[in-house]
């Protein structure tokens, strides 16, 4: 690991378990490059209080490259950091400058809770996805590809969708901790697709209901959750979920 | 958890009762406002005073007016109730906001704003509405209509009534700007087509409506319209 010449205070969210009532903990991030990302100045203090016999500050990452969703920091008071576009670890120490302090919190929302430091659990999310977000195939021959047309504009609507990688950004962003713009995106990229019509109704009302279920708060069109969001997933699916769901519960 | 399910108990069809309620709402405003200019014409209110009698007498608008108490308190008591409901979806706050990156301040407070204009209509109503409609107005005019306009007179002599009308026409300016284009994308209409020009619509009845409102108390306490 190259060594550089920032040095960073982090005020940094440590919570044992679910129910342990959490508190702020001070740490030091010595030597930081500003080429490293994010995680990888997490890695560098952790791997100081491993050799220092302290606990280290638990976190999620998996990819590192910002297609998983899994790296959830609130930064600063702002999901994943000062910058737009990106996850976490696709955030560099050239963002902040050398004698900074950072605040790292968890997401914070009912329906995320944490399971230790800065790691939620956003099972909540899968809970959704398994009330509606899929079309049921049956099994056989794979048919012909451009078997069923599919006009471009709305192959092109569909494909930004499903570019939502689940992270929970659009959560924690939101001051009334909505879920609205994943949820949305999930059923949208289904939605616009022929084979996803076909369930498209039972499949709304019942990501709705489970989204509901889960604590999520309500939606109030700040948009924070399109500003926040990685992949840049657009308010207009949360238009097209409302739309589904008052003509879904209308008739 | 046993929430109540079905359509009205969900969190969008909350919203969209939000929606529709302020909408019928912003559509009164336009109304309250358009009839309100008459006093413009610098008659002394003559003409001012035969709209207010029609709208104290006519059968229809006071059975307007039930619908329209109906449709406020809707929209406060579902605000209420979302309020909560948001509250509880985050138990533990964050330390640090930034809200100011990704969010305009007035959506983010459209709840303040709101409760600012609640206490504002609550003291508009005792000022105009509670004296036309029970404790009578004092006089008639020179053609024999009830004298509103005498009240608005007597009223907007206080310099306190005058500013507080004036910062509330500001949180009405504000609770429109975000209300007007929320309600149509709760209501599921965003395109790419019209949804800039539902911005555009909604920003200038944002401004305009409030500050013809605000003229009134300014003009008469100036003395600009006699
Ligand atoms: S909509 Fe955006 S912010 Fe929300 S979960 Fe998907 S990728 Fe993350
Ligand atoms: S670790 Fe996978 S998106 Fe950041």
């Amino acid at each position: 690991m190259s060594h550089g010449n920032m040095n960073l205070t982090l005020k940094v969210w440590k919570q044992k378990n679910k129910n342990e009532k959490g508190r702020f903990e001070t740490y030091m991030a010595k030597g930081i490059s500003p080429d490293m990302s994010f995680l990888e100045m997490f890695d560098v203090v952790n791997e100081q209080l491993i050799n220092e016999g302290k606990e280290p500050i638990a976190f999620d990452h998996d990819c590192r490259e910002g297609i998983c969703g899994m790296c959830s920091m609130y930064i600063n008071g702002r999901p994943h950091g000062p910058k737009e576009g990106i996850t976490t670890c696709q955030l560099h120490m050239r963002s902040f400058k050398d004698g900074d302090t950072i605040v790292v919190e968890p997401w914070r929302s009912a329906a995320f809770p944490v399971i230790k430091d800065l790691a939620v659990d956003r099972s909540s999310f899968d809970r959704i996805m398994a009330s509606g977000g899929f079309v049921s195939v049956n099994t056989g021959n794979a048919k012909d590809a451009n078997n069923i047309l599919i006009p471009k504009d709305d192959a092109d609507d569909a494909f930004n969708a499903a570019a939502c990688i689940g992270c929970g950004a659009c959560v924690a962003a939101c001051k009334n901790s909505s879920a609205m713009l994943f949820v949305s995106a999930k059923v949208s990229q289904l939605a616009l697709l022929p084979q996803g019509k076909i369930e498209a109704k039972a499949r709304v009302l019942n990501m709705v209901k489970q989204m509901d279920e889960e604590g999520f708060g309500n939606c109030t069109n700040t948009g924070a959750c399109e500003a926040e969001c990685p992949k840049g997933i657009s308010l207009e699916n949360i238009a097209r979920m409302n739309r589904e769901y008052l003509s879904a519960s209308l008739t | 958890m046993s929430k109540k399910s079905g359509f009205l108990y969900s969190s969008i069809g909350k919203k969209i009762i939000m929606g529709l309620t302020g909408l019928f709402l912003i559509a009164f405003l336009l109304v309250h406002c358009f009839v309100n200019s008459l006093i413009f014409l610098n008659d002394g209110g003559l003409t001012f005073n035969v709209g207010a009698a029609f709208m104290a007498t006519n059968w229809l608008i006071r059975f307007g007016e039930i619908v329209l108490f109906a449709g406020l308190i809707l929209h406060i008591v579902q605000a209420l109730v979302l309020t909560l409901d948001n509250k509880k979806a985050r138990p533990i706050g964050y330390d640090q906001v930034n809200g100011a990156a990704n969010s305009k301040w007035y959506s983010r407070s459209m709840g303040l704003l709101g409760t600012l204009l609640l206490i504002f209509l609550i003291i508009h109503l005792a000022h105009f509405w509670l004296k036309s409609r029970f404790t009578g107005l004092p006089g008639e005019d020179a053609n024999g209509n009830e004298n509103l306009y005498k009240v608005m007179q007597t009223t907007f002599t206080q310099m306190w009534v005058v500013i507080l009308y004036c910062l509330s026409m500001i949180s009405l300016a504000y609770h429109l700007m975000h209300g007007f284009q929320s309600a149509f994308q709760t209501l599921g209409l965003n395109h790419k087509k019209y949804t800039p020009l539902i911005k555009k619509i909604g920003l200038i009845l944002s401004i305009l409506i409030p500050f013809i409102f605000a003229l009134m108390p300014l003009a008469m306490h100036f003395g600009l319209i006699l």
